[in-house]
């Protein structure tokens, strides 16, 4: 009964599960706008509305004409870039599906360490002098320049 | 998977093993396809809900009055707006109707003679305005006009009628005659001519839904407002409108959207009076909004309120001028509207909206307070309370003082104390309570203006202090 190719139904069965697995995937994919996440264009934060207002008050901030979502809030350095964006895009995504987060939004403490890094490579000239705070109290520049990146609050 | 393929011997006489991983796989594979299609379908709803918010199902007009149509086509505002029936204590009110009167008795001697030293409840949510009137005895008890119905109901549509039945012509002036109509009427005849508290056309123009004021005592105080020369932070297009000075102030189509997320709630959380035999409702702010320049307009206008049977003082009494003591605060000069604490944005899915849920902000310090403040809720609720607990602390001293005073000059008219010295004693009590009862009716404990309130109660004891020296040694004047 059996084929030239042994156990012929599971493999077939097989090779079309993971078959339509794929398509789904890829129909997913392309509604989730997956493509746009391995892109630096700032319209890609906003795909999922959640940063509805970040977007906005970015394009009335300061930094509107000079920094992009990820020139702040993504290091430097290829690694550290992919992997930062991973894992945010990991909880975010996830926060966003399951509908699960906290509001008002906040930064996290590791994403703070990001964006102020950032804030002193650019101003670098301007804030050497002024010591990182050590440990304990890291010095946070957004503590005070709440609206640089993102402008009037409402 | 591959390894477990690579490890059988190719041609297995029996090929099971191979069968048996193959069709787990694909047992695994459609889950995760379910799962794949699933979060597909969860993508593709949300992408819905960001491009569209509003599903018209039913046509609303200006005689939409119920609610429940509105919420057809606005659930989510409609479900927020529902829940204001909830009761919810706070450390200094809430939605509790508990009796003012038992938790401090002070209350009693200071109203003796008026309706509120009979039943002084807390107020409760939106939801309860009209049906809490049949209920509170300074209905039942003392004959009220129809004029309280022009912010204890959705009223607008029995203006209309009214004023139609009147023979006014255009929609406004039908509005206007039906507003000087039922304001005179007694309360039990006018009470059957609406049915619905606070409802959706108040605030919102239908199709639009764009913010609109419709009260029409709020309407003409608010021109007067403007005509004042007052100072007012919070509202730039009265600034604009002077400068210009075309036609009267109209915040209909002068105000910004953030103006108008306060002044839709300043048509009813104001202080007013009922001016005349007519029981016209009226809005004290030829002068301005602070304490003192409402006082000289009601001295002006030589309104008193009630004759306090024991020291014979013509009273004021104040209503929930909430709007008045939040344009003297700091939320106000930073542009923060009631609605931005009071009905703060939330979200659900891709769509925020602002919620209609309307409450006390310590109930909702996240998203009411940490938008701005970037404290940690504990201690943005302990700053808020400290302030509430202060100005309750200074409230009680001020209680103290206005009671003291009628005290002595009872006390003193009791063994004959008579002419200027008696007059100017009372002249210190309408004084002194009207500062006091200022900052109790309002409904923030002194938050909305922290600074403010604490000066009014300091000057209501001052006041009623002077009262009591005045009787006691001499006459002196108001100062």
């Amino acid at each position: 009964m059996k084929g030239p190719g042994g156990a012929g139904g599971p493999r077939l069965v097989l090779g079309a599960s993971f078959g339509i697995l794929a398509g789904a995937g890829a129909v997913t994919f392309a509604a989730g706008e997956g493509l746009s996440y391995f892109s630096d264009d700032p319209k890609a934060c906003a795909n999922c509305h959640v940063m509805g207002e970040a977007w906005d008050g970015w394009q009335k901030s300061a930094h509107h004409g000079r920094a992009t979502c990820n020139d702040c809030h993504l290091p430097r350095a290829w690694l550290p870039r992919i992997a930062a964006k991973a894992e945010n895009g990991y909880r975010h995504s996830r926060a966003f599906t399951f509908q699960d987060y906290l509001e008002p939004l906040r930064i996290r403490p590791r994403n703070r360490e990001i964006l102020n890094a950032n804030c002193r490579e650019c101003h670098r000239d301007l804030v050497e002098g002024i010591p990182s705070g050590g440990e304990e109290e890291p010095l946070d520049c957004a503590r005070c320049h709440r609206d640089a990146g993102h402008g009037a609050r409402r | 998977m591959a390894l477990a393929e690579g490890s059988e011997p190719a041609p297995s006489p029996a090929g099971r093993p191979g069968a048996v991983f193959s069709l787990l796989a694909a047992a695994g594979a459609c889950a995760a396809t379910v799962a794949v299609l699933l979060l597909w379908g969860n993508i593709r709803e949300r992408k819905r809900e960001g491009r569209s918010r509003l599903f018209p199902v039913v046509e609303i007009t200006e005689d939409t009055v119920d609610p429940a149509l509105w919420g057809r086509n606005f659930p989510r505002q409609f479900d927020g707006y529902r829940r204001t029936v909830d009761v919810e204590r706070t450390r200094h009110g809430g939605s509790e109707a508990f009796q003012k009167l038992d938790e401090d008795p002070r209350w009693r001697v200071l109203f003796e003679g008026y309706p509120f030293g009979v039943d002084y409840r807390e107020e409760r949510g939106h939801a309860y305005m009209l049906s809490d009137q049949d209920r509170t005895e300074r209905v039942k008890k003392f004959p009220q006009p129809g004029a309280c119905l022009h912010c204890h109901s959705a009223v607008l549509p029995a203006y209309v009628e009214t004023g139609k039945r009147a023979g006014a012509a255009s929609r406004e002036e039908q509005i206007r005659k039906g507003f000087e109509i039922v304001c005179a009427l007694p309360y039990a005849e006018a009470r059957p001519r609406v049915a619905h508290p606070v409802t959706c056309g108040d605030c919102h123009q239908p199709g639009t839904m764009q913010l609109r004021v419709t009260r029409p005592a709020f309407r003409t105080a608010i021109q007067e407002l403007a005509r004042s020369g007052a100072d007012l932070p919070a509202l730039p297009s009265v600034a604009r409108w002077r400068a210009a000075r075309k036609g009267d102030y109209d915040p209909n189509l002068l105000a910004g959207r953030q103006e108008m997320r306060a002044l839709v709630c300043a048509q009813c959380h104001v202080e007013y009076y009922f001016q005349g035999p007519g029981k016209l409702l009226v809005y004290p702010w030829s002068e301005g909004l602070p304490a003192e320049s409402i006082e000289a307009a009601y001295d002006r206008a030589g309104h008193t309120d009630w004759t306090h049977p024991r020291s014979g003082a013509p009273l004021l009494k104040a209503q929930h001028p909430e709007f008045e003591l939040w344009s003297r605060g700091l939320h106000a000069r930073s542009g923060v509207a009631c609605a931005d604490c009071h009905m703060p944005y939330l979200r659900e899915g891709a769509v925020k909206i602002s919620d209609h849920h309307v409450r006390s902000p310590l109930l909702n310090v996240s998203r009411a307070c940490q938008t701005c403040h970037s404290y940690p809720e504990a201690e943005l609720r302990a700053r808020a309370e400290g302030i509430q607990d202060r100005t309750k602390v200074l409230m009680g001293r001020a209680e103290e003082a206005v009671v003291g005073l009628i005290g002595t000059i009872t006390k003193a008219a009791g063994a004959g104390l008579g002419g200027d010295r008696l007059e100017a004693a009372r002249r210190f009590h309408r004084k002194a309570q009207w500062r006091l009862d200022f900052v109790a009716a309002e409904n923030s404990m002194g938050f909305h203006a922290a600074q403010e309130a604490a000066r009014l109660l300091a000057e209501a004891i001052d006041f009623a202090r002077q009262g009591q020296v005045a009787a006691l040694e001499g006459a002196t004047t108001p100062k």
